[in-house]
């Protein structure tokens, strides 16, 4: 169910800038922190987008992974599999750097105008 | 024939937007608002009714209490406690968004109360992302979850403003280390606001109390 909300405000997104086109392509960053799955969100919006523009569009998700900062030596290093600990100096934890975001990129429409 | 538009739009930023108006709004009547977060059972509703029964005589208290379901135990529970309360049935989604508070908050009192308390769906995930326009993001933890949990779901610790640890009084008898258990919040997120206590024996919740004694009296 996660990714039922975030699937809707992304569809909204996606039809205003397509201001009535049909939408080809839609390109999605997903940041490793938000949790998101690209399968997940390809499933609900089949369902959600179905007699939009964007129906037969094709969701293309490049996936941040989630980064902390070190807040010792300022490596950045991947949260997954680190037990929050840098693997440059050994201190423990950091800010969050990468992947905290979900966005949509750009999109891809037909017509050749550029709105 | 196809053009590529740039959007470079964050997702969430519709719910935010909303987040600011419930803000100005909860700022317009001096009233201070915790969104708090936990696992299903770490004690949400526990911990208000304890809050609400300690404070009810001296700061008007609200609360909307959000659930994946139509059952209104937990709003039940405030509402006996003390306190006015709101029920969303988010219709089975994992996390309160911006927009229920805004509708939830045409329905409570505004003008009798100081100090809003939301209770999240019970979920270490979603809710993080989605901002409500409380002032104060609270996690509540509890022993028997695990000492791990910092290390399992770092961006809730990251990103919270205060942290419960609830179920203090279990210490004794679960594999609890506790100095883990800091470290990884402290890694997260330095100088967190914490409260250990128990909302069974009691233990601890002075100090909780007396905080929002002290935030809720300010706010106005």
């Amino acid at each position: 169910m996660h990714e039922l909300a975030i699937t809707q405000a992304m569809l909204d997104i996606v039809l205003k800038h397509a201001r009535g086109a049909r939408v080809r392509k839609v390109s999605v960053t997903v940041g490793e922190w938000t949790g998101y799955v690209g399968d997940s969100i390809e499933l609900f919006w089949r369902e959600l987008a179905r007699g939009t523009p964007a129906e037969d569009a094709q969701l293309e998700f490049r996936l941040e992974p989630a980064t902390l900062r070190c807040r010792t030596c300022s490596a950045v290093f991947p949260v997954d599999g680190s037990m929050l600990a840098c693997p440059r100096c050994g201190a423990l934890g950091g800010e969050p750097a990468g992947g905290r975001d979900c966005m949509v990129e750009s999109i891809e429409i037909e017509g050749g105008e550029s709105p | 024939m196809s053009t590529t538009v740039p959007v470079v739009e964050r997702v969430l930023s519709a719910n935010d937007a909303v987040a600011a108006e419930v803000r100005a709004q909860l700022d317009a009547r001096g009233i201070f608002c915790l969104n708090l977060m936990a696992g299903p059972g770490a004690g949400k509703t526990s911990l208000i009714e304890r809050t609400v029964a300690a404070l009810k005589d001296e700061i008007p208290i609200g609360m909307i209490n959000g659930d994946t379901s139509a059952a209104a135990f937990d709003a039940e529970r405030s509402q006996r406690a003390g306190a006015a309360s709101v029920h969303i049935n988010t219709g089975g989604k994992c996390h309160l968004e911006a927009a229920m508070v805004r509708d939830a908050l045409a329905l409570l009192p505004l003008e009798k109360i100081r100090l809003l308390l939301i209770e999240n769906v019970g979920n270490l995930v979603c809710p993080m992302s989605w901002k409500l326009g409380a002032h104060a993001n609270v996690l509540i933890s509890s022993v028997p979850e695990g000492d791990d949990k910092p290390y399992k779901y770092p961006k809730m610790y990251a990103g919270v403003d205060v942290l419960v640890l609830n179920k203090i009084d279990l210490l004794p008898y679960v594999d609890f280390d506790r100095a883990k258990f800091l470290r990884g919040v402290e890694a997260l997120n330095p100088g967190l606001r914490s409260f250990e206590l128990s909302c069974r024996t009691g233990e601890g919740l002075e100090a909780w109390i007396a905080w929002l004694k002290q935030i809720a009296g300010a706010s106005r």
